[in-house]
């Protein structure tokens, strides 16, 4: 399968990626590990006149702790959140899901900030992100400005970075010591989750829980975080883990089923993370 | 409007340097396999599900057919051509010959560079680790199990080789693995 044809275009930094995209608008994409654009590109369900090229930026590469945040640059790929001892000991939710991503070879190419602007809701990250409540930094032509994670994701594959903005980093408040969980079923062992399941402990003892592919968008299991704040146990609050989602329907699964997923999944990760007990 | 399609890219590819023009959409499985000549690096499914083009990209294994060539410009590429050393097969070469790891033949490049990438990260992995380190690798032949074993004698008889750990060390030094 070959791409349609397009201009290549290699940013030199942030600015200059800024410029361009500014420059061309809908015209082009950027190109950062390509493991969701290319494979559009393939089936030429996409085909922009141009891309850019941001997958050398260093500054898209930060790593660190400020105070009690973790500052994620948007162009780090999976391996090297998977492989971070400060990703693992602070945000061992995150961790734990960009290590069930797709497999090696994609890990090593995929980045946290494709994933999240590219706004599938059967990818894992925007759900974990959202059990985080973290937040998006978006540069444009009028400068920064920062999305929380529950405004973010707007539609199926669509979200509030506009298409002059470059997702520059994505902030996530330190969790060290706090439980989590993490679930999905898939068919294949690299296939996308047909359902999957995030539970983070939060600082006050409650429970975030957020839903993979159970709707256009990553959700909040509302639902669930409310029983278990009303001292219900694990398996009622996972009861009511499909309360207010729109599952689609597609050849791995229809709706009722991801549904009953859904049910189950939440269940598992909430005894992961000792909640509900 | 004029859109520039194509562009001069230098790639390292098994230690040799190699200028070419190529298509901005050329990808880097189509370049090394029609431009330079190097079919071991096979295409299977071509949508990055099957990881017949498995080759090391700067110390790291990739699926070739999900990157474009001018995107590697600059980059250190190992194909399964450049495991070997003044002809002898590498651990993993040799580790698959010795435990039979295949029979077909057709994902095994992508196997070996798959499992040399492994190797590189985790040279002491359990057969749990090597099934999660290979999930990336189909295989419609052999149901796995020997595959598993030739990765674990690999383990047991040197790693990745000699040829595959230069690669990773210049990656390495170049800050980029």
């Amino acid at each position: 399968m070959i791409p349609a044809g397009f201009e290549y275009l290699r940013a030199d930094s942030l600015d200059h990626a800024a410029a361009l995209l500014a420059e061309r608008g809908d015209d082009a994409k950027l190109l950062a590990g390509g493991h969701s654009l290319i494979p559009l590109m393939k089936f030429r369900l996409a085909a922009p006149e141009a891309l850019i090229d941001i997958s050398r930026l260093a500054e898209l590469r930060a790593l660190e702790q400020v105070d009690g945040t973790l500052r994620l640059g948007a162009g780090l790929r999976y391996r090297d959140l998977e492989f971070s001892p400060l990703v693992r000991e602070q945000l061992p939710l995150l961790a734990a899901a960009v290590a069930s991503v797709g497999d090696r070879q994609v890990r090593a190419r995929g980045t946290i900030g494709g994933a999240v602007v590219h706004g599938d809701p059967a990818a894992d990250v925007p759900a974990v992100l959202l059990a985080l409540d973290a937040t998006m930094v978006l540069r444009g032509p009028g400068g920064q400005r920062e999305v929380p994670a529950s405004e973010f994701f707007v539609d199926f594959w669509e979200t509030a970075c506009a298409p002059d903005e470059v997702l520059v980093e994505i902030r996530v408040p330190a969790l060290a010591g706090r439980r989590w969980g993490f679930e999905k079923f898939r068919q294949r062992s690299q296939d996308w989750a047909t359902v999957g399941v995030a539970v983070q402990e939060l600082p006050d003892g409650g429970h975030a829980v957020a839903l993979v592919n159970m709707g256009p968008v990553p959700l909040r299991a509302r639902g669930v975080e409310e029983a278990l704040a009303g001292g219900a146990g694990a398996q009622a609050a996972a009861g009511r883990a499909a309360d207010g989602t729109s599952p689609p329907a597609d050849l791995r699964a229809d709706a009722t089923y991801r549904g009953h997923l859904a049910g189950v999944l939440t269940a598992r990760a909430l005894e992961q993370a000792g909640a509900g007990r | 409007m004029s859109r520039p399609l194509t562009h001069d890219i230098e790639l390292r590819v098994n230690g040799v340097r190699h200028r070419s023009s190529v298509e901005s959409r050329r990808l880097l499985v189509h370049h090394l396999r029609e431009t330079l000549g190097l079919t071991g690096t096979h295409v299977g499914c071509d949508s990055s599900n099957c990881g017949a083009c498995t080759v090391l990209l700067d110390g790291v294994a990739v699926k070739s057919c999900t990157v474009f060539a001018v995107a590697a410009d600059g980059a250190d590429v190992l194909t399964v051509e450049g495991l070997a050393t003044d002809g002898e097969m590498s651990p993993v070469q040799e580790g698959f010959r010795q435990c039979h790891g295949l029979q077909c033949g057709y994902c095994t490049p992508g196997m070996v560079v798959s499992a040399t990438g492994l190797l590189l990260d985790n040279p002491e992995p359990t057969p749990a680790e090597i099934r999660e380190g290979l999930e990336g690798n189909l295989c419609r032949c052999t149901g796995y199990q020997m595959i598993v074993e030739s990765v674990r004698w690999a383990a047991e008889h040197g790693g990745p080789g000699p040829a595959a750990q230069a690669h990773a060390e210049r990656a390495t030094e170049a800050g980029l693995r």
